[in-house]
């Protein structure tokens, strides 16, 4: 079968954190992601479906492997060589058209009795992600053993497969992975004020389920390019803004006051949807006392000065992935927002370069999510 | 003999027309049968200022001569106009300087021990110590603000405020208190055009924002037509109201009003005075010299250098005494100063904006106050009807750039960057926006403490405008930033032609054209 093939190379990922480093996306050029012949993976048992990918989006997290920026927080819970692609909307051999929630939980390793968090529906929560009959792997695409969405072949446990309703396209249904992610980012914000920082897919995602599932007094997005501005205004937010202009926004909408660039009250929350330094210094900067930072987009390794946040008590609270519900929810959310709207770009898998690098600069570019389109690829 | 203001008809031998371009001017061909307004030719100076001063003092307009109103152990407080006037800032000695020593001499003389000063500045942004120091001299400066006797009006000092009731239809008036409870309130005005001055001074410069609310509002500004006749001045009335109510609660007010002549640039500038047919060499090698090295100049050296202009202005009258005599006398002054009779409306108005304005002394024009300036001050310097017709169009030039003091200006920017984001309609904006942005605390911090315009204040400056935005057809901005001036509502031109060709989109083929040669200030008293 076709696959992008990401293998363990040292000297290449120092190559593609270099080339990464001067341009966005530019570590699939010289990277350890390859286009390559490979077998599809075996069915590990029963309960195992194979699918054929029919569209895999290009995630944030996949660009940061790509351009060796991910932390090494993850290399115990990833597996190698593994096939990217978490974003994914297939067909099972009978023809099913099928969204794979992608987080590889004790159901589908196998684990018995699942783990406290899997039994509650929390399966994002999991602690067994590197144990079982699976090799580690935190979800599909990460997983030597599963493969991934950038290829024609993987296979997934049943518990991860969602029936697409006719009603949705393949556009929308490629949607629901980032959308849960958003639905549960949202389900953690109970604020009335709330800032959004970035407005790439998920920050988009997360403003349409706060606007969708809550009632927000006030929602404010930075975000940096038109497109994003525009959708941002369409799915709900009430304030756009340029990214450097968030701190004035928020201080004029909390009648806050300021010491030197810190709001001395600020958003009760803040949805930190971009993840680096600066976004999550800023973050802290705007946040009010005794508020909350989520940090939805994957952070990695950051430097940042805590005081404020130990001497306003702010909390900082991760988000990751989403429950069992917020994927049920994430379906509800994207046909009710028409979030297949979202989908700006289609490549084949041998543009993956072209992808992967238009993927980087989407903002820029105009565009929101990129992905691959397997629907025609050979080997299918 | 200075001559009085002229209307040029334009035609084949008409040289190109000086249009001021903020930091900077362009000469632009009007086509023929355009019509230009010139100001009046300076007026001539007082003799001896300071003896007129003085006989002011001692023979005032329905009042006892100063003197004999100064008592020992009164209390007395001197108020005074603050940086936005005169426009650009005048030579020293300034006309403030000048008065302000007149009355303390008396003062002293009549033994009052009790003296402070107030800086009128209503809310604007406090002054500088060197813009004080400019304004009154080091003399009275160092007299005073080393012993706290010379403040800034505080409007939002609740211990230093005192409510006097409401005029008869609802106006809080509420008035610096050391002001309002002096024995003796003098207030030293500079007149520089028709609006300002008689209680005005007063009833704005030294209240609170609760009673400018009542005047300072898009319903009075539409209904000023225009500003600068106080017959059909809504924001007039208001003020005189105001002003009658203050005396009837028993605050004496002793004013003393000053005009300037319109001589405004420095020699080396004076083609800016000049019609353009009668440059001779000098005016020539002036415009020349200025235009190309402005040219080359970056853009805040350029806004320093015309910043640091001072005024050759003199005093062409002073009166002092009672507070509607006074003013009815200056207010005859200005006209005399500015009016030019000018037949009929137009279709297009065009103008170039300078560099300046009230609300940027020492500062930047941002983009609300290059609208405040065209669509509040020139377009309103008429008498009688406004000189473009209703649903025509006005074409100002000037650069727009997307630009903010960050110190004198925070709530513009937020102003420009989140309400006009939104919408221009100054009724939506008023209802929608101002209370948020005048009871926003940090804009009262930054106010009070530091040297910024009240955060309600660039929503005056976009009501100055809304008798132009519901009068005019569409607004043109020649050179503008094109971001700006979307922003702003407007439509941006490269240059006039392209301008005057989008303008017949809207008031039709073969407009009459008439352009404002200002400054200096001139009122169209259109017929």
């Amino acid at each position: 079968m076709r696959a992008l093939l990401f293998e363990r190379s040292l000297p290449r990922y120092a190559a593609a954190r270099v080339a990464g480093g001067l341009s966005p996306g530019a570590g699939a050029r010289v990277g350890p992601l390859s286009l390559a012949d490979v077998d599809p993976p075996e069915l590990p048992g029963d309960e195992w479906h194979r699918v054929r990918p029919r569209l895999a989006g290009i995630c944030g997290s996949d660009l940061a492997t790509i351009d060796g920026h991910s932390s090494r927080y993850f290399e115990p819970i990833v597996s190698f060589p593994f096939v990217p692609g978490h974003e994914i909307v297939g067909d099972l051999d009978d023809g099913t058209r099928v969204v794979v929630r992608p987080t590889l939980t004790c159901v589908t390793r196998g684990i018995t009795p699942v783990c406290d968090w899997c039994a509650r529906g929390d399966s994002n929560r999991c602690e067994r992600t590197a144990f079982g009959h699976l090799e580690p792997g935190l979800q599909t695409g990460y997983c030597s053993d599963t493969g991934g969405g950038w290829s024609t072949s993987l296979v997934a446990h049943a518990s991860q497969l969602h029936r697409v309703p006719d009603s949705l396209s393949d556009e929308a249904a490629v949607m629901v992975e980032p959308a849960a992610c958003a639905v549960h980012a949202a389900a953690a914000v109970a604020e009335d004020t709330i800032a959004v920082i970035g407005a790439g897919t998920l920050g988009l995602c997360t403003v349409a389920a706060l606007r969708y599932f809550g009632a927000p007094h006030l929602v404010i997005v930075a975000a940096k390019h038109p497109e994003q501005k525009a959708l941002a205004r369409e799915l709900g937010a009430d304030v756009i803004v340029e990214p450097d202009g968030l701190e004035r926004s928020i201080r004029r909408a909390t009648q806050s006051l300021q010491l030197r660039d810190q709001l001395t009250c600020g958003a009760d929350a803040v949805i930190d949807c971009v993840g680096n330094d600066a976004s999550l210094a800023q973050s802290l900067r705007v946040v009010a006392p005794g508020g909350t930072v989520h940090l939805v987009g994957m952070p990695g390794s950051v430097n940042v000065d805590l005081t404020s946040l130990w001497h306003r008590e702010v909390s900082l609270r991760g988000t990751y992935a989403y429950t069992d519900d917020d994927f049920t929810k994430a379906f509800e959310l994207v046909e009710a927002r028409d979030l297949g709207r979202l989908v700006s770009a289609l490549y084949p898998l041998h543009r993956y370069r072209d992808a992967i690098e238009h993927a980087a600069n989407a903002g820029r570019r105009g565009a929101v999510k990129v992905a691959f389109d397997l629907r025609n690829e050979r080997g299918r | 003999m200075p001559r009085p203001g002229f209307v040029l008809d334009v035609d084949r031998s008409t040289p190109p027309t000086l249009f001021w371009h903020g930091e900077g001017f362009r000469l632009e061909r009007l086509p023929v049968g355009s019509r230009v307004l010139y100001p009046p030719e300076a007026l001539p100076a007082l003799e001896d200022s300071d003896s007129a001063i003085r006989q002011a003092l001692l023979n005032p307009i329905d009042s006892d001569p100063l003197p004999t109103l100064l008592k020992p152990g009164m209390k007395l407080t001197i108020a005074f106009d603050d940086v936005s006037l005169p426009l650009p800032p005048m030579r020293q000695p300034d006309v403030r300087q000048r008065v302000i020593e007149a009355v303390l001499e008396m003062a002293a003389a009549a033994g009052v021990d009790d003296v402070q000063l107030i800086v009128a500045l209503a809310l604007h942004r406090r002054m500088t110590e060197a813009e004080l120091r400019h304004a009154i001299g080091d003399r009275v400066y160092d007299a005073f603000e080393p012993h706290g006797l010379l403040t800034q009006h505080d409007a939002e000092d609740p211990d230093n405020l005192i409510h006097l009731g409401t005029t008869e239809q609802g106006e809080d008036v509420e008035l610096n208190k050391r002001a309002a409870t002096s024995d003796l309130l003098v207030y030293v005005n500079i007149n520089l055009v028709a609006m300002d001055g008689g209680h005005k001074s007063v009833a704005t410069g030294l209240a609170s924002y609760r009673s400018l609310r009542h005047h300072h509002n898009v319903r009075t500004m539409t209904h000023s037509r225009s500003f600068m006749d106080q017959h059909k001045s809504e924001l007039h009335s208001s003020n005189w109201r105001i002003g009658r109510h203050i005396a009837a609660q028993g605050v004496k007010v002793f004013q003393i009003e000053t005009t300037l002549n319109s001589d405004t640039f420095p020699d080396q500038f004076n083609f800016l005075q000049r019609r353009e047919w009668e440059w001779n060499w000098r005016d020539r090698a002036g415009f020349l010299a200025t235009s190309k090295s402005l040219q080359r100049t970056p853009a805040r050296i350029a806004r320093n250098i015309f910043h640091s202009i001072k005024a050759p202005h003199d005093i062409t009258s002073v009166q002092a005494g009672a507070v509607e005599p006074v003013h009815e006398l200056t207010t005859a002054n200005v006209y005399k100063q500015q009016l030019v009779p000018v037949d009929g409306q137009t279709d297009i108005v065009t103008m170039g904006l300078p560099y300046i304005c009230p609300y940027n002394v020492n500062s930047v024009m941002n983009p609300i106050l290059v609208m405040c300036l065209g669509l509040g001050y020139f377009f309103n310097l008429y008498r009688g009807k406004p000189v473009v017709r209703e649903g025509g169009v006005l074409i100002m030039s000037h650069p727009t750039p997307w630009e903010f003091h960050p110190v004198h200006h925070p709530s513009y920017i937020d102003f420009f960057e989140e309400v006009l984001a939104e919408t221009t309609d100054p009724l939506e904006i008023e209802a929608k926006y101002e209370e948020q942005f005048a009871t926003d605390p940090w804009y009262i911090h930054l106010y009070r403490t530091s040297h910024a315009y009240h955060g309600v204040h660039p929503f005056y400056m976009w009501y100055w405008g809304a008798h132009a935005l519901e009068h005019l057809g569409g607004v043109i901005v020649v050179g503008g930033e094109t971001r700006s001036v979307r922003r702003l509502g407007f439509k941006p031109a490269s240059t006039l032609r392209d301008a005057l060709e989008m303008a017949e989109d809207v008031v039709g083929r073969d407009p009459s054209i008439t352009h404002l040669h200002l400054p200096p200030l001139m009122i169209a008293d259109v017929t």
